[in-house]
């Protein structure tokens, strides 16, 4: 049984991580990182079957791939805190020379990381070419990636989502984060996309929600639904419902902290909420 | 002098199929990709072999980019094809992220390249390829010449490590190298020896440079003829050889002048030793419907146009 209580405590410290980056380098972006904080704990914790130490080819195990790669502060949070990489290098954040790249990247040879993005619209067919490079290799692992809502707006995921299906790449779980908001403003105000269910289930793909995006025990229970949906044929996607900024107050239901770093004074306070857990890098 | 004859015409993109259907049978990593264009890339051999290796996109090649580069987690060697066109400025964003800035091990193999793709004119026309290529950082670019070399060169970057940008054409060509000719990424061949003047060739315009350089032998002229199968990386050091020589050169290539062989020729020269250049490529120009002879000739892309860049060269030394 996974212990909740140690995973809200990663959760906490990973939102202390990620103000603290991109309050050090005064640029990146907290709303979609803090957003999507438990459902990278939740997999890398507890839903990814993963091998010790890193190899590109990822045979054996299970696979992640991050399309939008804004959201590289949660995504390095975490893999540190996986073991991927020592904590303290959180601290190179978008400095130069660093590992730790404004968009995650292969060209620094950061482990965890197979594929680079922040050009949105290009990480769903690249994990279907890494879903049937498995089933070419027999290797009964899945893989997993994680979509903005608004990056669904790039016409070559809706190649890949007709892709998936017809090509039947049942081994796909692809996740998008369902908080509603863009640079410019809601998705809705920007350029409204109906109903994202329904445009998958159109394209034959077996569609789940989770509604509480921000609730590990939900998102564990979804995503393991998720799973147990795997090998029939049908690529999976997960509706992942979440609030853009979540656990720092001043930062939700907004579109505002895109793209935008706290200043002293509001990382004192998003700290204020979010207390030390593990301990800071 | 070395002369060349062939007995047999075929068309480059043929010696793609070719080498393709080769490596299905001696390396079990490659795997094809194709945008509905199988029978116009020869990929039918190697799908009809290989039935479980090969992956048809349907007419998406921003996917067909993504998937091949995921495809190389897991150690496969992704062989994408489409014509130039597709191949390059459709998805250029996605072969600079996905593939170049990954560093995956993806071979774009590209047919119908320049102004030879003929009748369907200009908007299938790529004319800028090369260019969009090189500039790529880590992006290995080759333009083989005929049916034997292109065979070759699709056989040896599956031995290469890393991003490939193979470009053939549509048209049948003198088949003049030999079939058992090992394939150097990144080595220039001499074809003939010279001492007035050195041409430095790509793709279907080595043949022409051959056929120029019979004329201007008649006429009592030297040429010395370069192939340079690999644009990038350039075998600089077989151009400065031959212009310490020559002491003057004519490139050519069935592209714009801008962002072209001339061009990566000339920054070779500047920097080592300035020589006169002539180029023979398009001038900044899009193509147009027409047989692909008609076209070489209005544009200036045949044997006649590399005779006079020539004697125009030669008074400039």
């Amino acid at each position: 049984m996974p212990n909740i209580k140690e995973l809200t405590d990663l959760t906490t410290q990973v939102r202390r991580d990620i103000l603290r980056m991109v309050h050090k380098v005064n640029s990146g972006h907290p709303g979609g990182s803090l957003g999507c904080a438990e459902f990278f704990v939740s997999l890398y914790q507890e839903l990814m079957e993963t091998k010790d130490g890193f190899d590109m080819d990822g045979i054996g195990e299970d696979l992640f791939f991050l399309s939008n790669g804004h959201i590289s502060p949660v995504y390095y949070s975490v893999l540190a805190r996986s073991g991927y990489f020592p904590v303290e290098e959180l601290n190179t954040f978008r400095l130069i020379d660093s590992r730790l790249q404004g968009h995650p990247t292969t060209h620094e040879g950061l482990p965890g990381i197979r594929i680079a993005s922040g050009s949105l619209g290009q990480g769903m067919s690249v994990a279907l070419g890494a879903a049937q490079a498995k089933k070419l290799n027999n290797d009964n692992h899945l893989v997993y990636s994680l979509h903005g809502d608004g990056e669904l707006q790039e016409g070559q995921n809706w190649e890949a989502i007709m892709y998936a299906s017809a090509k039947k790449v049942d081994n796909l779980i692809s996740t998008i984060d369902l908080n509603q908001q863009q640079i410019d403003g809601s998705t809705d105000d920007v350029l409204p996309m109906g109903s994202i269910k329904a445009k998958f289930e159109a394209f034959g793909w077996t569609v789940l929600d989770i509604e509480k995006g921000n609730d590990i025990e939900a998102i564990l229970e979804g995503m393991k639904e998720a799973k147990s949906l795997t090998g029939q044929g049908k690529p999976i996607c997960v509706l992942l419902h979440t609030v853009m900024g979540n656990g720092v107050d001043f930062m939700m239901h907004t579109h505002a902290w895109h793209g935008k770093a706290p200043n002293d004074e509001q990382l004192k306070e998003g700290l204020s909420q979010n207390p030390e857990t593990l301990g800071d890098y | 002098m070395k002369t060349y004859t062939y007995t047999e015409k075929k068309d480059t993109r043929s010696g793609f199929g070719a080498g393709l259907a080769e490596l299905g049978r001696t390396n079990p990593n490659v795997v094809a990709l194709c945008a509905d264009l199988i029978g116009s890339l020869k990929m039918d051999k190697f799908i009809e072999e290989n039935p479980e290796r090969f992956f048809q996109i349907g007419i998406a090649e921003a996917n067909m980019m993504g998937i091949a580069a995921g495809l190389t987690i897991g150690g496969k060697i992704p062989f994408t094809g489409t014509f130039a066109n597709f191949s390059t400025g459709r998805v250029y964003d996605q072969i600079r992220q996905s593939i170049a800035y990954s560093g995956k091990n993806v071979k774009i193999c590209a047919s119908h390249a320049g102004l030879t793709l003929g009748e369907d004119g200009a908007t299938h026309q790529i004319l800028e390829d090369i260019g969009l290529m090189k500039m790529l950082p880590g992006m290995v670019v080759i333009n083989p010449c005929d049916y034997n070399q292109t065979k070759a060169a699709t056989m040896a970057i599956a031995e290469y490590d890393g991003p490939v940008y193979l470009r053939f054409g549509r048209p049948s060509v003198p088949i003049f190298t030999p079939a058992d000719q090992k394939f150097e990424i990144g080595k220039a061949i001499k074809l003939t020896e010279g001492s007035d003047v050195t041409i430095v060739a790509t793709g279907h315009l080595v043949w022409e440079a051959l056929e120029a350089s019979k004329a201007l032998h008649e006429a009592g002229i030297s040429a010395e003829v370069i192939n340079i199968h690999t644009i990038k990386p350039l075998d600089e050091k077989a151009i400065l050889d031959s212009v310490a020589k020559t002491r003057c050169i004519v490139t050519a290539e069935e592209h714009n002048h801008l962002g072209g062989l001339g061009e990566s020729v000339a920054r070779v020269l500047a920097q080592h030793n300035p020589t006169p250049q002539e180029f023979i490529a398009t001038n900044d120009t899009f193509g147009e419907s027409g047989t692909p002879a008609q076209l070489m000739d209005k544009y200036g892309l045949n044997s006649d146009a590399i005779q006079n860049a020539v004697k125009k060269i030669l008074k400039r030394k």
